[in-house]
């Protein structure tokens, strides 16, 4: 697959909420292939950071440069929230809904839909309410939906953060899998051995500030900065 | 006490017979309520929707006043309705008042606020659930909409059943612009007003019975057609 | 699908239209209280072919109603009101039918003691002097009007405790009586079809002043062209016919007269 949206500059971007500095300013490009894993302690920014770039986050300073026209670019990438919003309807419907949006017929979507469940192991509940899956369910649900256009751009919040071992390593195969297929993903994650499996280059956040980027290989053996080296050594940080 | 199960007995009594006066009157109130949250729905819900989801500069201000029109009291609605629908009055040619369409327009404007407050609410509390999801899955405005009003045609349900059940034990607005004429817009809750006027407290708690009965009746009825029963959640 | 019969219902119930021999009159609560309307209607509809829909409501609003044109005429008793809302224009002419009488109804016990009083106004004097409860319609209705005219010619401002005004029809405000064990100015035929007597009965009767007649009065059809009013006509001389006459004073509730009819040939 050939990007068509990437590379993705971010311009100094800064984002202020009630006063405060919440994130930035943030220079960085987006691009190539693979996949970029962002670490950073609680309230470092993760989540503001990939949510401004997906584009649900008002901007205060700097901005977004994509590849295509901005109106192309949102139906080609998708998000996987940190705590999965599921619709109110059966596990099969949820996952069809981005392609009915697409105008894709029912029955189509349906039987897509359920390949995909298929793919993330939920095969055996499609007509399930998703409001009463489990919490890991959940998260391979939501996963399901947001790869079921095919997107070229995936974002991930801490997709693995309430699953047990058996079910992080299916979505992590899964996420191996969409990057093989040529599907850029961006994802945060506190969990270092899943950065050192997934992670082709690494984003290090500290209090809004992008601290360190590199090659995972060197920035998880050899940080360069003190507060990534105290982060991986599982330190408090001041 | 007595009085209690002399009603009921009496009401008995008259389903049993299937009582001709009884089943105009319950008929007539059915017709008229159902008719009156037809309406109200059709306004008060698109409404209720639309204010929950877009911003815009007087919001505050109709939400303030749809909330404040809920606590109108009927008679007062009913007093406006006859100044309007009277011979001497600006619709006066329509020859309405005193029709079950007068009752009919005077209930959407009692339960119309009470439709498009709860739907807000509903529509409120799922638009938040869903916000993020939709605008990331990158769906039109129509789409949303359309998303929410499915996903939430439970509680929209449930508020038009709320203004139906307003409706149907509605009696000082209908009494105005009806009139209680026998044989032609009499409805259970005028009976009801008239018989306990008479002292005859064993006839208005059977017709009260009656109101009861009709209204579950109608609840379940709704419930079954739409099957939401079915599935734990929705 | 729900849409669906709830829109069936609603066509049904705006189909409900009107026949061509309807008419509507304003008529006091306690005219319609009586029961007579039951007798008449029918034999109406039979005789003239007429359907008159019966809007039961107080003296004041019945005058209002005909004044803005909503009904064809009007039947009330209370003939002070009457004569202003003719001078005003609102109808035609004013056409006695037939009267009945007020009754004094309080405590069984009479604590008050009106049972001895020689007319209508001592006995209100005697309620007065004695603070019993007294409960009032107080809604402008034609027996509201007759028990404020009674406590006029006693020359008493009736305020106090024992005094409540419940703004209520006739059969309320006996309902009301009735809880407080109060007295109460009714119409005989309302006070004889009321099924809550709890411990009240007539304490009090008999004296002319106590005489409520009836007049019929149709709407101006200068003023309002859209009123009935040829079939207005035809009520009014069915209503002073013999036949009329006959079915009114054979009208008994608990083997008593209620109505005397005594509408002049014209
Ligand atoms: N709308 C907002 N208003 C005010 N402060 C906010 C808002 N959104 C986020 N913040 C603050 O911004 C900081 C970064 O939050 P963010 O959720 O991006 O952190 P995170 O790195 O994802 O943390 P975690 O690992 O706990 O998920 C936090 O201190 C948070 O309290
Ligand atoms: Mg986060």
């Amino acid at each position: 697959m050939v990007s068509t949206i990437l590379p993705l500059t971010v311009e100094n971007i800064a984002l202020r909420r009630r006063g405060r500095r919440i994130l930035g300013p943030i220079s960085w490009q987006l691009g190539g292939t693979g996949i970029t894993v962002l670490m950073g302690p609680n309230g470092s920014g993760k989540t503001s950071f990939l949510r401004a770039m997906h584009g649900l986050e008002r901007i205060s300073d700097g901005r977004l440069h994509w590849s295509a026209p901005i109106d192309q670019t949102r139906a080609r990438q998708s998000f996987v929230f940190q705590t999965p919003i599921l619709m109110r309807r059966s596990v099969v419907d949820c996952i069809a809904y981005p392609l009915l949006l697409d105008g894709v017929s029912r029955r189509i979507a349906r039987d897509r839909a359920a390949e995909a469940a298929t793919q993330v192991g939920l095969a055996a509940m499609l007509d399930q309410p998703a409001q009463l899956l489990s919490g890991g369910e959940k998260q391979k649900l939501a996963l399901a939906r947001a790869l079921v256009r095919g997107p070229e751009l995936l974002f991930l919040d801490e997709p693995c953060a309430n699953l047990d071992g058996r079910s992080t390593s299916d979505i992590e195969k899964i996420l191996l899998a969409a990057r093989d297929a040529g599907t850029r993903i961006v994802m945060s994650t506190h969990n270092l051995g899943q950065a050192r499996r997934l992670a082709d280059d690494v984003l290090f956040l500290y209090v809004g500030q992008l601290v360190e980027f590199g090659p995972a290989s060197r920035v998880l053996q050899t940080p360069a900065t003190p507060e990534m080296t105290a982060f991986i050594k599982g330190d408090l940080l001041p | 006490m007595n009085d209690i199960w002399q009603g009921l007995a009496q009401a008995a009594r008259l389903i049993v017979a299937r009582d001709a006066d009884l089943i105009e009157i319950a008929t007539l109130s059915l017709q008229v309520s159902l008719g009156a949250t037809l309406v109200a729905s059709l306004i008060g819900l698109p409404l209720g929707a639309w204010l929950a989801i877009n911003r815009f500069r007087v919001r505050r201000v109709v939400i303030a006043t749809m909330n404040a029109l809920m606590g109108l009291p009927p008679v007062v609605v009913g007093l406006f309705v006859y100044v309007l629908f009277s011979r001497s009055g600006p619709f006066g040619v329509l020859g309405l008042l005193f029709t079950p369409t007068a009752m009919v327009i005077a209930q959407v404007i009692i339960i119309t606020p009470i439709v498009a407050s709860i739907s807000h609410q509903a529509i409120r509390d799922l638009w938040a659930d869903y916000h993020d999801l939709l605008i990331s899955l990158n769906a039109s405005r129509t789409q949303r909409i359309k998303a929410l009003l499915w996903d939430g045609r439970r509680a929209l349900m449930t508020a038009s059943l709320a203004g139906f059940g307003r409706a149907i034990g509605e009696v000082g607005a209908i009494m105005i612009v009806g009139g209680n004429i026998d044989h032609a817009t009499r409805v259970l809750t005028t009976a009801i007003a008239l018989e306990t006027g008479k002292g005859e407290f064993g006839m208005a708690l059977a017709l009260g019975f009656v109101l009861i009965a009709l209204a579950v009746l109608v609840n379940l009825t709704v419930h079954f057609l739409s099957r939401t029963e079915r599935g734990s959640r929705w | 699908m729900m849409l669906k019969s709830l829109a069936l219902l609603a066509a049904m119930a705006l189909g409900t239209a009107a026949s061509a021999e309807e008419m509507k009159m304003a008529v006091t609560t306690s005219f319609a209280n009586s029961g007579l309307a039951e007798v008449l209607l029918p034999e109406i509809e039979k005789d003239t072919g007429i359907t008159v829909q019966l809007l039961v409501v107080g003296t004041g609003q019945a005058l209002t109603l005909g004044a803005a044109g909503d009904v064809d005429a009007v039947l009330v008793h209370s003939r002070a009101a009457e004569d202003k809302w003719l001078a005003e224009g609102n109808g035609t002419h004013r056409r006695e039918i037939m009267y009945n009488d007020f009754v004094i109804v309080g405590p069984s016990t009479d604590p008050a003691g009106t049972k001895t009083a020689t007319n209508a106004t001592d006995a209100f004097k005697a309620i007065a002097a004695a603070q019993a409860p007294f409960v009032s319609r107080g809604d402008d209705s034609g027996t509201h009007k007759m028990e404020q005219a009674l406590w006029k010619t006693a020359g008493i401002e009736p305020v106090g405790d024992w005094y409540r005004s419940v703004g209520q029809g006739m059969g309320a405000a006996l309902n009301t009586a009735a809880g407080m064990n109060a007295y109460i100015l009714a119409d005989r035929a309302s006070w004889l079809n009321f099924g809550n007597k709890a411990d009240l009965a007539i304490d009090f009767q008999g004296d002319p002043a106590l005489f409520n007649q009836y007049a019929y009065l149709p709407v101006n059809p200068e003023k309002y062209p859209h009123v009935k009013a040829e079939l207005v006509e035809k009520l009014e001389d069915w209503l002073v016919s013999d036949k009329a006459k006959g079915l009114i004073e054979g009208y008994k509730i608990a083997g008593q007269q209620l109505f005397v009819f005594n509408a002049q040939p014209e």
